[in-house]
């Protein structure tokens, strides 16, 4: 099983994710509602993935992920951008910040699916 | 992708999320109508209102929803990013597509068929279309201040449109650290930025890796305020509050980039004047030990067998104190800015100010690089634009009267700086209209600052006459637009100038123009001052005020009308006792004083003092709350000996008391 960690803010969004994730197998997932949550949540399991927003209240995406690369324990957690940002900016940012992929909203399972296991898998 | 998701996860979420759309929508509103900037934490939470909702239409396949608020979002991206001015009309087109979501949502939650929005997407679309083409710099922000990239880099678009915003307005930007304890930083940083907000605005929070376990968090801040407002409202785990500097001018091309790769190009740090006050007030202290040493100096060269060693620490307190007056000036050149500073902002202002009186100015600056203290620059530019939007309003005629009489059509206000001794002298002036001293006299009569039987005249108190001027209540509405004065005015400019231990003074001729002169020390950080007793009491006079020291004997003084005035050279000059202003014991048959010459041109008076006792540095503390509108009184200082704290006074506000009992008793 590998440990997801969601960071929506958006609950509906959020169990959508989950739901995907768990029905495609293989997967458990923890939700975190905003950033506060994520850092909260992040220290309490060995997590093998961390899917993110990007616009957020609090702490954005970004600075998640800002945090998560400067961190040791976390450095090595591949990150996936869940984000409906059309400008490409904000998805750029977080992709040369060292995300491991992106995914545009309104996404298909399948989609998200191929994503994740990509970045599981490093490429 | 219609989801098999039930409708209602959908409902009760959009609600919600409209629900504080509408909220934001409606502080927007209420802040714009008041008159004041469109609060961008607002705007910035409407924003991403509308962003969740699209997110959540499109995830449940609600065509319509979605595309009406990614256009909608559209719109709020560019409002944010500062390319739509959110005026009236756009205020509108938000209130009704929002309104238009909410029925859509009831529409989906009924399985109604929903609501056309082609009309309301095309609206939008027009809005958009008018957007200003204001192109902020792209300059990279690693040129403009100096952040560490680490930051930088995690910025959104909008963080970074924020943080652009923020320099551009010359915001003071600072670079806030707080660790916390994992259990609980989640209270206490939302805390930590709620009280942050109040004194500006949050551009960032990120946070950074703790020691043990804890949680850190970098937040970046933009304010009007100092450090020293923050560091004093707020409080966290281990604070740090780093100012972030702003890289100045133009970076130099990096010539030899292989060499200074890692240094910063840039060789000035931007430090908070602040601090330079306090470091300019640790000199004055040191000038005060200084002074004690001095005593006890002199006292020891008096002692029997310590000669030797009272030269040898004569010798060291004056090398003493030639290195503080080193360490002083050095200070007090960093505090030093041209002045040019404010004349391109009052510029800028003159171009539109010109343009909604109809006239047509000519601005011409000069001595832009004459530098002075500078908190003293921030607080002339009021004073400043003031005497220039009288120029523009009253002084300068408009074109078709200027052709008439024989003028070019184009009107000159021109403002220039030159330093003079220890002053700095700025003149406002124009080739307008001059003011008719006839007729401030009977405004100032209609007004009720001057009496009926007045007694002057026109030829000979042209001085008085135009100093009238000056006076609170001189002006009302009408009198000003006939002679050149606006109607809250020039007793306030005068005000806010001797605030600075500045005097202003005036100059006119009908038909050809109006000098104002305004004189100011160049710092009030630290300065010279006489010190001299009076009944006993012992007080400081700036000695940049001071013109002329002259011994006096009793018999020197005449009166006349009741008024004591004595004859310095060919001039009589009125004359101020301190002992009367103070209600001091005056020694009655004193013999022989000293007259303290203070004031400016022709407006000038001689202050009777018992005794002068010597000229010392003092930096000048503000007086309490309770006595700050003392008249007669600048603040206080400490004279570092046994005399403790002394009154420091306040020349102008004593010649501008002197003077119109000068002339009620003329009257």
């Amino acid at each position: 099983m590998k440990n997801v960690l969601i960071v929506e803010d958006s609950k509906a969004i959020r169990s959508m994710i989950r739901m995907s994730l768990e029905e495609a197998g293989g997967f458990f997932a923890v939700e975190a509602g905003n950033g506060f949550e994520a850092l909260r949540t992040l220290p309490t399991r060995s997590f093998d993935l961390i899917i993110t927003d990007i616009n957020m209240p609090d702490i954005n995406g970004l600075e998640l992920i800002g945090y998560v690369k400067s961190n040791p324990t976390y450095r090595d957690i591949p990150l996936v951008i869940v984000s409906t940002e059309k400008t490409e900016a904000d998805k750029k940012r977080g992709m040369a910040l060292g995300a491991a992929g992106y995914v545009e909203k309104p996404f298909k399972k399948e989609a998200l699916i191929t994503v994740v296991a990509k970045a599981l898998a490093g490429k | 992708m219609k989801s098999s998701r039930p409708i209602k996860d959908f409902l009760a979420e959009a609600e919600d999320i409209l629900e504080s759309a509408n909220q934001a929508l409606l502080s927007l509103e209420a802040e714009q109508s008041a008159g004041g900037g469109i609060n961008p934490d607002v705007l910035n939470a409407l924003f991403r209102s509308v962003h969740s909702f699209k997110g959540l239409a499109g995830m449940f396949g609600l065509k319509e929803p979605h595309d009406l608020s990614h256009k909608l979002e559209s719109l709020l991206g560019e409002l944010r990013l500062g390319k739509v001015t959110p005026g009236r009309e756009v205020l509108d087109v938000l209130f009704d597509a929002i309104a238009l979501l909410g029925r859509l949502v009831q529409q989906a939650g009924k399985n109604q068929p929903l609501e056309s929005i082609t009309a309301p997407l095309v609206r939008i679309e027009e809005v958009l279309r008018i957007k200003s083409s204001a192109s902020a710099s792209d300059r990279p922000l690693s040129d403009q201040i100096i952040l560490d990239q680490s930051i930088l880099q995690v910025l959104t678009e909008y963080e970074e449109h924020r943080l652009r915003e923020c320099i551009r307005e010359r915001k003071k930007l600072f670079l806030l650290k707080a660790q916390f304890d994992f259990s609980s930083f989640e209270s206490e940083i939302k805390d930590l930025n709620a009280t942050l907000k109040k004194w500006g605005e949050i551009i960032c929070t990120l946070p950074i890796a703790g020691g043990g376990n804890g949680i850190g968090f970098a937040i970046v801040v933009g304010t009007r305020e100092g450090r020293e407002t923050l560091a004093s409202s707020i409080s966290a785990p281990n604070l740090i509050i780093d100012p972030i500097a702003y890289v100045e001018g133009q970076k130099a091309e990096p010539a030899r980039a292989e060499a200074g790769a890692l240094k910063s190009v840039s060789n000035t740090v931007r430090v908070d004047i602040y601090k330079l006050d306090s470091l300019m007030n640790i000199v004055g202290e040191m000038h005060l030990i200084k002074n004690i040493i001095g005593r006890i100096t002199r006292e020891l060269r008096a002692e029997q067998g310590l000669a030797v060693l009272s030269t040898d620490l004569h010798k060291a307190h004056r090398s003493l104190e030639r290195k503080l007056n080193e360490l002083q000036e050095g200070i007090l050149e960093v505090r030093m800015v041209p002045i040019g500073q404010i004349f391109t902002r009052l510029a800028q202002v003159v171009r539109k100010y010109a343009r909604d009186a109809g006239k047509e100015i000519d601005l011409q600056l000069f001595g832009e690089e004459t530098e002075l203290d500078k908190l003293m620059i921030e607080d002339l530019s009021d004073p400043l634009m003031h005497l220039i939007r009288n120029a523009i309003d009253h002084g300068i005629e408009p074109p078709d009267v200027r052709c008439r009489l024989g003028k070019p059509a184009q009107g000159i206000v021109k403002l220039s700086a030159f330093p003079k001794g220890n002053h700095v002298v700025i003149e406002v002036s124009d080739d307008g209209a001059g003011m008719d001293p006839a007729l401030i006299m009977s405004k100032a009569v209609e007004s009720g600052v001057l009496k009926t039987d007045h007694g002057l005249d026109v030829e000979r108190d042209r001085k008085e006459i135009l100093d009238l001027i000056f006076l609170p209540g001189f002006s009302t509405r009408e009198v000003v637009t006939e002679i050149s004065g606006r109607g809250v005015g020039m007793d306030v400019v005068k005000r806010n100038v001797s605030k600075l231990s500045g005097m202003i003074d005036v100059q006119t001729e009908l038909g050809a123009g109006s000098v104002f002169t305004l004189t100011l020390p160049i710092t009030l950080a630290i300065i010279k001052a006489l010190v001299i007793e009076s009944g006993g009491q012992v007080f400081a006079i700036p000695l940049s005020s001071v013109l002329e020291i002259l011994q006096t004997a009793a018999g020197e003084i005449e009166t006349i009308e009741g008024r004591e005035v004595m004859a310095v050279r060919d001039e009589t000059v009125p004359l101020l006792r301190l002992t009367s202003v103070f209600n001091l014991p005056a020694d009655q048959t004193r013999s022989s004083f000293y007259v303290i010459l203070v004031g400016l041109a022709e407006r000038r008076m001689g202050i009777i003092v018992d005794s002068l006792r010597d000229q010392q540095e003092i930096v000048i503390k503000p007086l309490g709350k309770r006595l700050a509108e003392t008249q007669g009184v600048a603040g206080a200082t400490e004279l570092g000996d046994k005399r403790g704290v002394v009154l420091v006074l306040d020349v102008e506000s004593l010649i501008e008391g002197t003077l119109r009992k000068a002339i009620a008793a003329a009257i």
